[in-house]
């Protein structure tokens, strides 16, 4: 709870200091700022705190997702220069935009009651609806603001016609009473049902959309590329993190009867499949880094649904290990790969493999990086992503969900093609003209990619660190 | 703790090789690969060969999995690390010979690699086993794709994917085998992934049957078994002759010695379900590996499908389950990777001094060059299998071993060493002997350090072919360890 006052606080603070247009202090101000809310959140851990009448409940799971969400905040601030930082006047505007958007999440991992599930959606996709159109002067930037806009608010449309209806059903917003009712019908809720299976789907897909599971799927890749690289990294990896958590929250605690997981199941399965199909397949085709790595958010979220499909029925044990572990590993990699290709493009003013040519020898630094991040996404032991698809995978298997993980481990041999592309233009590719010179890293920006790089080997070394926590 | 010193070493010598830059690098990494020897050679000398496991080690990695990484070694363990401590000195002083860009970066790789290496040797839990079997392959990628030849991307690309494709699936059984098994001692965790705990497993028939083929296809692709075989001739022709020492001396040795203390204990009713097809697949692999080696034009190539040749009769060997065919397989592991070694550092010799591979080019060493056409002759005849060398003890072995399974099988098998003399002989004749071409004209002998890398080479070959049973003694616990669990059934 502490954390969403001090980020509701300093945001409105972060305001005033674009009013004296010092530009310089906004990143380590910012950077201050998230290191000092993650470090307050984690004061919390160990106890169980409600809220607003029970609305909000902050306990060690949603300490624990509050706690990477900061993380990937904090790390990903420094990419933020050199396209916000150079000419951009109304620079504090938009780190006051993300430190919303950052309440927004932390709601999301803490709900106890679905009309805080709305507004945390609502709170973090309207700061991200702007963000994504934050290069007014490129039209794909406004392309990708209004496509995400216009679909964005129609899903959410959608959320809210299921949140309805499953209140209409059940007759409360709070997630363990709906679990009540739907465990304990009251008379006459048999003819109800069908509103409540409804419901439950309707919400399925709106959140499904936030998450870019497939089928609700075909903006991710169109608005990752418009979007300012910087903040479709923060699309893919602080929405995603903290809209599985929520997912994770509805399904165990409002949902776990019987009866409405026969509803919920098989449609969370199906989607999963073919939200594993479309990512890997569709990454292989692509031709610019950015298309790629947003297939590859999608299909991280197909390996993310394994988790939910193998749940426990509590948020603790070896799926919500699962998400959380899985969560961390894929945030830290997505943040140091957009990092990578952020600076490359900037520098090189291009997106696509051979731009990343001979980058190992310009700046090596930045192609060790980015090849700790595709070794991670791709899953090589060594790496914090091998540990994540190892705990969400034996989830799975241990629930007998054995097909599912076949699926997933062949979908995951697919995947290697289009991550080890980036490695071999770096290492294996001589440099041409438009490569041939040095990316401009700065201090911060180098310091943020070693930690990235360092944790992410941390995990996949000592993976006990976390895995088990919840 | 020693195997644990043996483990961290390499890689803690790696990290702090970055202090280095250039030529200045080499010595110490020369070092850092000699103190390990050292280390394996006290442990070696402290082996006591009757009892089994030593040196053992448990951390609790993962409590919540039940994962451990413990460490250990038996006899056979021993042996693949010794062969490991030694030629990973060797293969370092081969590289000095030529100018690698970043050069530091290199050795650093080849360290690291011996830790992936010394891990899978070592290894007494699953999934230790899998991550160090993966840690072995992301460093001899890079060594591979980044100073390799010209078509390095492709090649070192399929090679990457053949062989991370393959141990999926052994994860994907060791996954299944891990549910399988019972809760830890601390009760942290309701499913551990120990070695022990593996070989107690009594699965169904129908189970192993197919449990056997996940695991088995890492071991297929790494060995390479024929069909799993078609990356091997690219990338040994395409990796720097370093890399490919160590991709043929050492690493394809982990697909063997995965098989012996992985696959025969763990789902032994499998492996007797498909044993005659595998040895067929083996033996094939023998005739193929040897006729298209007859055919060769680049020396490497032939090289690499000699390999092939003669890793066929290896698992032939293990998989004919006997005491001899696992022993031969245990000390032609050794042999062929102190031959293999050597041959590939010749021919990389000859490719530096002529600039050429093709056999065509080459002719009349013998003249120019009397000591390294010695050093070749040995290395050569112990490939042979020649009595007195390395690999009669072996090659020896390994027959009988198939011969007691199958009397049709051995005489088939047998071929080999007639195939190995035609094509090694052959080559030797057109590379040493004969006239001058214009490639070899100004050839030089070998230098002094040259010589020096080859000769504990040679020695090795003479030792091992005069005094096997030093060898022989160390495996043959082990290898009656794994029978015995391998006939429980």
């Amino acid at each position: 709870m502490n954390s969403i006052i001090l980020l509701s606080v300093l945001g409105l603070g972060n305001l005033f200091l674009g009013f004296r247009r010092s530009n310089r202090l906004l990143l380590p101000v910012m950077m201050l700022i998230l290191g000092g809310v993650l470090t307050v959140n984690f004061l919390d851990w160990g106890s169980t705190q409600s809220f607003f009448n029970g609305m909000l409940t902050i306990d060690n799971f949603s300490v624990a997702f509050t706690g990477i969400v900061l993380l990937t905040a904090l790390v990903l601030v420094p990419f933020s220069q050199k396209y916000v930082l150079d000419g951009e006047s109304n620079l504090a505007e938009y780190y006051s935009l993300l430190l919303f958007s950052l309440v927004g999440a932390i709601m999301l991992v803490s709900y106890n009651h679905l009309l805080m599930l709305f507004l945390g959606i609502e709170i973090l996709s309207v700061a991200m609806y702007v963000l994504a159109g934050s290069d007014k002067r490129n039209l794909r930037s406004n392309e990708a603001a209004l496509k995400y806009f216009l679909m964005g608010a129609f899903f959410t449309g959608v959320l809210l016609f299921g949140l309805a209806l499953v209140y209409g059903a059940t007759g409360t917003f709070v997630l363990s009473e709906i679990s009540f009712a739907v465990q304990n019908p009251a008379p006459g809720f048999e003819s109800l049902k069908p509103m409540l299976y409804i419901g439950m789907l309707l919400m399925l897909i709106g959140i499904g959309f936030k998450v870019s599971a497939a089928p609700f799927h075909f903006w991710t890749p169109d608005v990752y590329e418009g979007t300012p690289t910087f903040f479709a990294a923060f699309m893919s990896t602080i929405v995603k993190t903290a809209g599985f958590a929520a997912f994770l929250k509805l399904l165990v605690q409002a949902f776990p009867a019987a009866n409405a997981q026969g509803i919920w199941l098989p449609t969370l399965t199906a989607m999963c499949v073919l939200t594993l199909l479309i990512g890997n397949v569709g990454a292989v085709a692509q031709t610019s880094i950015k298309r790629m790595l947003a297939y590859s958010s999608i299909s991280h979220a197909g390996y993310l649904l394994i988790a939910l499909v193998a749940y426990n029925g509590q948020l603790e044990g070896a799926s919500a290990n699962g998400i959380l572990f899985y969560s961390l590993a894929y945030s830290v990699a997505t943040v140091a790969a957009f990092g990578v290709v952020k600076l490359v493009a900037d520098a090189r003013q291009r997106e696509d493999y051979n731009g990343l040519n001979g980058l190992a020898k310009t700046n090596p630094l930045l192609a060790f990086s980015l090849t700790v991040s595709m070794l991670s996404l791709a899953g090589i032991p060594l790496t914090g992503g091998f540990f994540g698809k190892f705990f969400v995978f034996s989830a799975a298997v241990e629930n007998g969900y054995i097909g599912l993980v076949v699926f997933a481990v062949v979908m995951s041999m697919v995947s290697i093609y289009y991550y080890l592309r980036p490695i071999i233009a770096m290492y294996m590719r001589d440099t041409d003209a438009t490569t041939a010179e040095a990316v401009p890293v700065t201090t911060f920006q180098a310091g943020a990619l070693l930690l990235l790089a360092a944790l992410t080997v941390l995990l996949g070394i000592l993976p006990g660190l976390v895995a088990g926590a919840l | 703790m020693l195997t644990v010193l043996l483990l961290l070493w390499p890689v803690a010598a790696a990290l702090l090789l970055h202090f280095f830059k250039g030529r200045a690098a080499r010595v110490p990494a020369l070092g850092a690969a000699l103190v390990e020897f050292a280390l394996a050679a006290y442990a070696a000398l402290t082996f006591n060969a009757n009892n089994s496991g030593q040196f053992s080690f448990n951390l609790n990695w993962i409590p919540s999995a039940g994962i451990h990484f413990a460490v250990g070694m038996d006899g056979l363990s021993l042996l693949l690390v010794l062969l490991t401590a030694v030629l990973v000195p060797v293969i370092l002083l081969s590289a000095f010979r030529r100018n690698f860009e970043n050069e530091s970066v290199f050795y650093a790789l080849v360290l690291f690699m011996q830790t992936g290496l010394v891990g899978v040797f070592t290894a007494q839990d699953a999934f230790l086993f899998y991550f160090m079997w993966e840690v072995a392959l992301i460093p001899i990628y890079f060594l591979a794709g980044v100073w390799g030849g010209v078509n390095r991307a492709r090649v070192t690309f399929k090679f990457f994917l053949y062989t991370i494709i393959g141990s999926l699936f052994m994860l994907a059984g060791f996954v299944y085998l891990y549910f399988q098994t019972g809760p830890t001692a601390d009760g942290l965790s309701a499913h551990n992934s120990a070695l022990a705990s593996f070989y107690a497993l009594n699965l169904p028939a129908d189970t192993q049957m197919w449990v056997f083929w996940l695991i088995f296809a890492a071991f297929a692709v790494k060995m390479p078994i024929f069909p799993f075989h078609t990356w091997q001739p690219d990338t040994y022709t395409e990796a720097p002759a370093p890399a490919t020492m160590l991709l043929s001396g050492i690493m394809l040795k982990m697909g063997i010695y995965g098989c012996m203390r992985w696959l025969l204990p763990v789902v032994p009713m499998g492996v007797d379900y498909w044993q005659n097809l595998i040895l067929i697949l083996a033996i094939i692999g023998i005739i193929y590996g040897a006729i298209i080696a007859i055919r060769q034009q680049d020396v490497k190539r032939l090289i690499a499908y000699s390999s092939l040749s003669h890793v066929g009769l290896m698992i032939a060997g293990v998989f004919s389950l006997t005491q001899m065919g696992l022993q031969g397989a245990s000390i032609q592991m050794l042999a062929h990777g102190v031959n293999v070694v050597g041959m590939f550092f010749i021919a990389d010799a000859i490719e530096r001094r002529t600039g050429t591979r093709n056999i065509a080019d080459l002719g009349g060493l013998t003249r120019k060059a009397p000591v390294l056409t010695v050093c070749f002759l040995v290395l050569l005849l112990g490939t042979v299998a020649l009595p007195l060398t390395n690999g009669f003890v072996g090659e020896f072995l390994l027959l009988g071993g198939v011969y007691q399974f199958n009397h049709w099988m051995g005489a088939v098998a047998g071929v080999t060493i007639i195939l190995g003399a035609v094509y090694l002989l052959r080559m030797f004749q057109r590379v040493m002997l004969g006239p001058d071409s214009s490639f070899t004209e100004t050839f030089t002998d070998l230098t002094g350090s040259e010589l020096a890398l080859l000769v504990p080479l040679i020695v090795l070959v003479f030792w091992i072919g005069l005094f096997p049973n030093t060898f022989l003694h160390l495996s043959e616990g082990s290898v009656m360890n794994i029978l015995n669990e391998v006939v429980k059934r």
